[in-house]
């Protein structure tokens, strides 16, 4: 189980590396956001959901999309804006959608998931079906009227959302101490009257340990706020010089490195050996090689197609 | 029967609700006060809070709750009060329900419907009375329509509410009490034609909304004058029904657009612009426009009646226009 959420870290930090050298490369464009450093939090919550629950993801949101299941190579053909890529490529990095793993999307408005997954859960509610709706977003959302609006909705409605908050400590380049009168994030969602929690967001088995708590609750019919207190170790994006953070600010929170300590701690009850843990190295190397393959034996869509799927129904003529 | 504008869209939710368990109405105080404007009155009763849910005062959480629950299978019309106060809720309609599906390469539709209510007429102010359809027209993955009748108060709900794609409807606010005859069969009609309410071969009137009945006003006055006035009922906003606006203006070749928006960057500049780019030849006179004042709307009745389109400037756009020709 340990060596699972392991090799489920490996494969998102692995994925991300190899997006930014093909991003220095040219050959991945727009923004993109890297998730190296939060692996824990996608893996050890959306390891506790169902395939039938649902997920709102932000535009950091690589991990999420590999924790859920989304083949690499779809993803990585969507890094490329290929059509064989998760999104037929129309979305690239921030724009991550899948129907068959009900990801519904990297949203790149800071905060405007948050109410599509209050109404994915409205829907459950209303059409009978006993599902969670998992949604992601910073610290950086909680500033944004939309976060306090949708957790109002889903206290008041009771609602069966996750509300995951990944609280990396900056906003882009803002402190959270810089963009909150108050950074106590417990303290307002008990100010909604729902019950919150907060766990280390570098450890991935107590990120699990608390999102299943947390998941169970939601799926007895109430929302739950989890904060997992995490640290992005990249820039924001690619256009990042990092003025706003100290580099030995960076320097310790590495030394919590997510990977690095379930390793050590797999190591240390000797849950593995080191010819293991090779042979997950060199299956996800495989991997990613494999999808990066993918993505550059992708397509581009026609540009006849350009203006397909802005409605499903096309206007009949006068 | 003899019927309202209000309760020709009563009946409309109230049969939407009968015949389709996901849908439901969501907004601000459509269930215990009944609605801002009675729509939804006695609703509550009949279908419960489940299905006619009180909202609080937070459009863009329920907005975009009703786009999450359109993802997620419901049928959602969402009543939002004003189309003014639709600007909190702008980034879901804008950045969300316009575009996922084309985002997520037609995997996820957004089947929502919302309805608001727009125009000046009732003296509320610069706040409560502006007519932003045309904004919401300008963005690709919405449709907006504009019920200005009775059959297509009654009869739109229920084909926006089939429809797979995010259908905003404006029901200008001085409608509500509009009273007139509607057929006990009235049922739903389409959302992508223009309709002419008045065939005429001298001038078109091209409007929509509450706007429609003030040009019909001005082509009875101006018939009486011997101008045969033809009055084309846009009834959708986006996508455009062009061929309808160039049939028309193809049999008459003169044409006034009037537009509660303002003139400025306004849906009347964009059809304008249509028939200039494919009608220029066919032209016997210049494009003329009637909109509203370039002014937040003021609260004074003579104020406010004197910044939105009336009968009497329609049928001077109209009589300018005939005055050219007979003058050349």
């Amino acid at each position: 189980m340990s060596a699972a959420l392991l090799r489920g870290m490996l494969r998102i930090r692995r994925f991300e590396e190899k997006c930014a050298e093909l991003y220095s490369a040219g050959r991945i464009r727009g923004f993109l956001h890297l998730y190296i450093g939060e692996e824990a939090v996608a893996v050890g919550a959306i390891g506790t959901l169902t395939p039938d629950d649902a997920i709102v993801a932000t535009y950091r949101e690589h991990g999420h999309a590999l924790a859920r299941g989304i083949p690499s190579s779809a993803l990585m053909a969507e890094m490329f804006g290929k059509q064989e890529g998760c999104s037929h490529g129309r979305g690239g990095s921030m724009h991550v959608f899948d129907a068959a793993a009900k990801f519904y999307g990297g949203n790149a408005i800071v905060g405007g998931g948050l109410p599509l997954a209050v109404g994915l859960a409205l829907a459950d509610r209303l059409l009978g079906r006993a599902r969670v709706t998992a949604c992601f977003f910073g610290d950086g959302a909680v500033a944004e009227g939309e976060f306090h609006e949708s957790m109002n909705l889903a206290a008041l409605w009771k609602l069966p959302v996750l509300f995951v908050c990944e609280n990396n400590l900056y906003a882009m380049g803002t402190h959270i101490t810089r963009a909150l009168a108050n950074t106590d994030l417990l303290a307002k969602a008990r100010a909604y009257g729902m019950t919150a929690d907060s766990c280390d967001g570098m450890d991935v088995l107590a990120v699990r340990d608390a999102a299943r708590r947390a998941a169970e609750a939601v799926r007895r019919g109430e929302p739950r706020f989890l904060e997992c207190r995490t640290y992005r170790f990249r820039a924001h994006s690619m256009f990042d010089a990092e003025l706003y953070r100290p580099k030995t600010e960076v320097e310790e929170w590495k030394k919590r490195d997510p990977i690095a300590a379930l390793t050590a701690q797999l190591k240390a009850n000797g849950d593995v050996t080191d010819a293991a843990l090779a042979a997950i190295e060199a299956d996800v190397t495989q991997e990613i090689g494999d999808a990066v393959a993918f993505a550059e034996r992708g397509t581009w869509e026609p540009v006849e197609h350009l203006v397909r799927d802005v409605y499903a129904r096309e206007a009949q003529a006068s | 029967m003899k019927t309202t504008y209000r309760d020709a869209i009563r009946a409309a939710i109230r049969e939407a609700l009968q015949k389709d368990p996901r849908v439901f109405l969501m907004g601000e105080d459509v269930g215990r006060y009944g609605g801002a404007y009675a729509v939804s009155k006695g609703l509550l009763d009949e279908f419960g809070p489940e299905r006619i849910r009180d909202a609080p005062l937070s459009e863009s959480a329920f907005v975009g709750a009703g786009i999450g629950a359109a993802l997620g299978g419901a049928r959602p019309i969402v009543e939002v009060m004003t189309v003014n106060f639709a600007l909190l809720a702008l980034d879901q309609i804008v950045n969300n329900a316009a575009t996922i599906r084309h985002m997520s390469g037609g995997q996820f539709n957004v089947p929502l419907v919302i309805r608001m209510a727009t125009g000046a007429g009732r003296q509320l102010a610069a706040q409560h009375a502006h007519s932003f359809e045309g904004w919401f027209a300008h963005v690709p993955g919405l449709r907006i329509v504009t019920p200005a009748t009775l059959e297509d108060a009654r009869g739109m709900l229920a084909t926006a509410l089939d429809d797979p794609d995010p259908v905003l409807i404006f029901e200008h606010q001085t409608l509500y009490n509009m009273e007139g005859e509607l057929a006990e069969d009235a049922g739903p009609v389409d959302i992508d034609r223009a309709a002419v309410r008045r065939a005429g071969t001298d001038v078109s009137v091209i409007t929509y909304g509450a706007t429609l009945h003030k040009a019909l006003q001005a082509a009875d006055e101006l018939a009486r004058e011997g101008i045969k006035v033809e009055v084309l009922d846009l009834r959708t906003l986006r996508p455009l029904d062009t061929a309808a606006i160039e049939a028309s203006v193809r049999k008459t070749r003169r044409v006034v657009i009037v537009d509660e928006g303002w003139r400025s960057g306004s849906l009347s500049a964009e059809i304008a612009a249509r028939i200039a780019e494919s009608l220029f030849y066919e032209l016997d006179g210049p494009v003329r426009r009637v909109c509203s004042a370039e002014v937040p709307i003021p609260y004074p009745k003579h104020l406010e009646d004197a910044a939105v389109p009336q009968a009497p400037a329609i049928a001077a756009a109209v009589r300018s226009l005939i005055g050219a020709a007979v003058a050349r």
